[in-house]
């Protein structure tokens, strides 16, 4: 008698199941399938067209009833199965049994669904099958809003959908970049990139908070504050296996229904094949795995030997416009290197990941063209040592004994694009070269070739070695670090011109070198990026040197020291007691008189320096910033208040320009001085901006030094009011700010850009408006004391060590 | 190996550091962008600087004090600097940082 096979879920993997024992042996079981959805099986992975509008449901049916019918497979679609009896061996659906011999589990897998509040709101929906789908598409009226919480593969994949219906569509994603199960922080930045040139917006590092609405959804807001406005919102954050039947029928189950290499469950008469298995600890969520068990199992169930083994899967998002690639393991790990290649012009990056002589993972984003020749090295475990050197350019590139990448250059035909962004071709750079055009500067001068983004200026230098010969000479502007071949000027340009608001953004559309930059560009970069874009770019705490990211200055000794901002130089017996409080509490080793004119608590412990500063705090005083590139002190001596000689209030236009300017950052430190009269007390004409008040009003002076250079300011303008010193000094400080290269000092910087230029600057009572404006809307985001947000006793945890192994240690 | 839990991936920031004691000194435990955890000891062999406070680029990670640079994989000290910092294995399961007890211990014994 033929034996009685039941299948519970109809989708790619039973499908397939079914397919194969066809295939084989049409003859061998009497088939019997159940599927919860009222439909058989039809291409999942093809819901994403059918929800843009690109295809229809009619399109991706994958079995239809004729074919059911013709192979003779019994279907009972819309049946929900409740329940498994092992020990009758049936299947209950609807209160009637149905017997098997054996019995397949295709449960697939049910989406994750986050435990807020309003999650049950109509207008909430997952995204799993055609019934969702058509949910989505039904709420997707042109101009209606959507949020989409999740950005994975999928969460993407519906945003994309739902944009093209014309919605106004919000990403919200939890972790720091798209898909970073699939993608490196640089392919992630440039897929968002891509995103938001389509109109989609993209929230990272966004924890949804709450589902709002009265009846149905209206809104989502988020931890950080951030409310968008939402017709529909899409939950897809993740799929856990659908394994409730197994459960209950006592089947071994982990995350997934256990399985084994034949996918048999814990019962011998029992399979489970997809989603809604666990194989080795394994599960399993692209299709090519998927189709692999089901030919296991089909194969099994004929008698035939094979077992299941996963190989490498490669992703690629179903997007239109998106070209992302991404296959094995790129994660950094011991004994691995990286090949990375990026084209800003063409927005191509690709990064191939090696372990010894062997490729074992490739992102590529821009080009994927080459992604099934990579994957295929990966899944081969090819040598690939013998074509190291020209990998990354492909399989067009192998063959030959091309190892000289200058042989590369050699080789490319006249027509071959050099420069991307002025459509330079290699033909038309040798042509210039035969013209006498024999540096780089007169290459550029003559075709314009790397006169852009600058990207293809190795290649440009290339072109000239190659058909110069040894008569070529590399011109030698210092770059900014061994990462990039720009130098800090050029960066500087390049972000503002590019409208860069990332780190990933900047290393990607410069073509950095290396992966993550290093120790010298990147707090260079971060300072940059926040200078430019205060209200658009997030400060990057893990970029900043050890004292700006903790908010202290490290000692050689690894302790830190403590420095309250004591404005103007003015302390009261409070705050004096406060800090001698705080002293002998945190056994503070020394407590020194700065030349800022204020108190030094030295050699305090990391973990104490919360507490000390909410203590501190708690007396009414902020950090001082003492360990910034930023506006440390302001000195002052006691004008006219005391003072017989003083012609001003120096104090008290101290402590305004000091609560004027505090908390701002900038290339180098900046020390401010204010004298109230010619006598100069406070030192103030070696300050990077001094202040000495005359009877008639108060003389601005720059771009002095008292530290490996001694140099006496000069002379930037004389003003009449206080009100006009406040102006002019933010707006040189911004000035400087948005022009300096990092770590240059003031006086430095003036050098270089000559004092006139400067001077027309803020002469200029528009520009030095708006340098003012600017500044203050800076300000606006930078002006906070760090510590009341570090102090604050949930983030104190973070400040001490993660874990105490010292008494197991010792055991 | 006696993997041990010292704590979630999501306490260390992406591109830092935090610091275990053990009875013989500090181990680093630094975070990669990429996820990845390395252990080392959090002292630098040039002056003794506490390198979980360094900047963290790729799989290395620059000295505070004096910008000595280490591969956090081999524990080698990079460029024209000479000299190595011990490393200890670390792996991250389900969202945990675990570190190998047995090795820290006989570091502890050694």
């Amino acid at each position: 008698m033929t034996e009685k096979l039941v299948i519970i879920g109809a989708g790619m993997a039973s499908g397939r199941v079914i397919e194969h024992l066809i295939e084989a042996d049409p003859a061998a079981y009497d088939i019997t399938l159940f599927n919860a959805e009222a439909r058989g099986n039809y291409n999942r992975i093809m819901l994403s067209p059918v929800l843009s509008g690109e295809k229809i449901y009619a399109d991706i049916v994958t079995h239809d009833a004729d074919w059911y019918a013709a192979n003779g497979v019994t279907t009972r679609f819309g049946a929900h199965v409740t329940k498994i009896d092992r020990g009758r061996k049936v299947v209950v659906s609807g209160g009637v049994d149905t017997p098997y011999d054996r019995l397949i589990i295709a449960t697939g897998s049910a989406p994750f669904i986050i435990p807020v509040s309003g999650k049950d709101l109509p207008g909430v929906v997952t995204y799993r099958d055609l019934d969702d789908t058509n949910k989505m598409i039904a709420a997707a009226k042109p101009g209606a809003k959507a949020v989409v919480i999740g950005g994975g593969l999928l969460g993407l994949e519906a945003a994309a959908g739902l944009q093209l219906r014309g919605m106004d569509v919000t990403v919200i994603h939890i972790m720091g970049h798209l898909m970073e199960r699939q993608l490196d922080p640089a392919a992630g930045y440039l897929l968002q990139r891509t995103l938001e040139a389509r109109g989609i917006r993209v929230h990272c590092k966004g924890a949804t908070k709450a589902i709002l609405g009265d009846g149905r959804v209206e809104a989502v807001a988020l931890e950080d504050g951030t409310i968008y406005g939402a017709d529909l919102v899409v939950m897809a954050v993740g799929i856990r296996p659908e394994v409730r039947l197994a459960n209950d029928a006592h089947l071994e189950v982990g995350r997934g229904i256990t399985v084994g290499d034949q996918m048999q469950t814990s019962d011998p008469s029992i399979y489970a094949v997809g989603e809604c298995i666990e194989h080795n600890k394994q599960l399993f969520g692209l299709v090519a795995p998927l189709y692999d068990q089901a030919k296991v199992l089909a194969k099994g169930l004929i008698g035939e030997d094979s077992a299941f083994r996963p190989v490498q899967t490669a992703t690629k998002l179903k997007v239109t416009g998106c070209d992302l690639f991404s296959a094995g393991d790129f994660a950094d790990a011991p004994g691995r290197e990286d090949i990375v290649f990026r084209d800003p012009g063409r927005g191509i990056y690709k990064r191939l990941v090696l372990e010894g002589d062997k490729l074992v993972g490739a992102v590529m984003y821009g080009d994927t063209a080459d992604g099934n020749w990579f994957f295929g090295l990966i899944k081969d475990a090819t040598n690939v040592t013998p074509m190291r050197d020209t990998l990354i350019f492909g399989p067009a590139f192998q063959g030959g004994a091309q190892a000289d990448p200058m042989a590369a250059v050699a080789a490319l035909p006249p027509s071959a694009e050099i420069c991307g962004c002025n459509g330079v071709c290699k033909g038309r750079i040798v042509e210039a070269i035969g013209g006498g055009a024999v540096t780089l500067d007169l290459v550029k001068a003559q075709t314009k070739a790397s006169g852009s983004c600058g990207s293809c200026t190795g290649l440009v230098e290339q072109v000239l070695a190659v058909t110069l010969g040894d008569s070529f000479q590399r011109a030698t502007s210092q770059p900014m670090c061994k990462c990039t071949d720009h130098t800090h000027e050029d960066v500087r340009r390049f972000i503002k011109a590019g409208a860069m608001k990332s780190i990933p953004a900047v290393m990607q559309e410069l073509a950095w070198k290396t992966v993550g930059g290093c120790a010298s560009c990147r707090p260079a970069l971060n300072y940059y990026l926040l200078a430019d874009w205060p209200l658009g770019y997030t400060d990057d705490r893990q970029s900043r040197f050890v004292n700006e990211r903790n908010h202290a200055n490290i000692q050689k000794d690894g302790t830190y020291s403590v420095v309250p901002r004591m404005w103007g130089g003015v302390t009261t017996p409070a705050e004096l007691r406060a800090i001698a409080d705080a002293a002998d509490k945190y056994a503070v080793p020394m407590v020194k008189v700065t030349g800022g004119q204020r108190i030094d608590l030295l050699g305090v412990r990391k973990q104490d320096l919360p507490a000390i500063w909410a203590d501190l705090n708690a007396a009414g005083m902020v950090s001082g910033h003492a360990y910034s590139k930023g506006l440390r002190t302001v000195k002052t001596c006691v004008g006219t208040e005391f003072c017989r000689f003083g012609t001003q209030d120096s104090t008290g236009l101290g402590i305004k320009l000091e609560k004027l300017l505090w908390g701002s950052w900038a290339p180098a430190k900046v020390k401010l001085g204010v004298s109230g009269c010619p006598r100069n007390c406070a030192e103030a004409t070696c300050k990077d901006v001094g202040i000495v008040c005359v009877d008639s009003g108060y003389e601005i002076s720059v771009a002095g030094a008292a530290g490996m250079d001694v140099k006496e300011t000069e002379l930037l303008c004389k003003v009449a009011s206080e009100a006009e010193v406040m102006e002019v000094v933010a707006a040189f400080i911004q000035l400087y700010r948005e022009n300096a290269r990092y770590l240059h000092r003031i006086y430095k910087w003036v050098a270089k850009v000559g004092l006139d230029w400067c001077q027309e600057q803020v002469a200029d009572p528009v520009v030095r408006r708006a340098l003012y404006d600017r500044f203050m809307v800076s300000q606006s985001v930078y002006q906070t004391d760090p510590w009341a947000e570090h102090a604050r006793p949930s983030a104190r945890a973070s400040w001490g060590v993660m874990a105490d192994l010292a008494l197991e240690a010792a055991e | 190996m006696n993997w041990l839990d010292i704590g979630a991936l999501e306490d260390i920031p992406r591109q830092g550091a935090r610091v275990v004691k053990t009875a013989q000194g500090c181990v680093a435990v630094f975070r990669t962008a990429a996820d990845e955890v390395f252990a080392v000891d959090d002292r630098c062999p040039h002056k003794g600087g506490p390198l979980s406070e360094g900047i963290v680029h790729g799989n290395a990670v620059t000295c505070p004090l004096h910008t000595w640079v280490f591969s956090l994989k081999t524990g080698l000290a990079q460029g024209a600097d000479d000299g190595a910092i011990a490393t200890y294995p670390a792996r991250v399961e389900a969202g945990r940082v675990l570190l190998d007890a047995s090795r820290l211990a006989r570091r502890a014994a050694a």
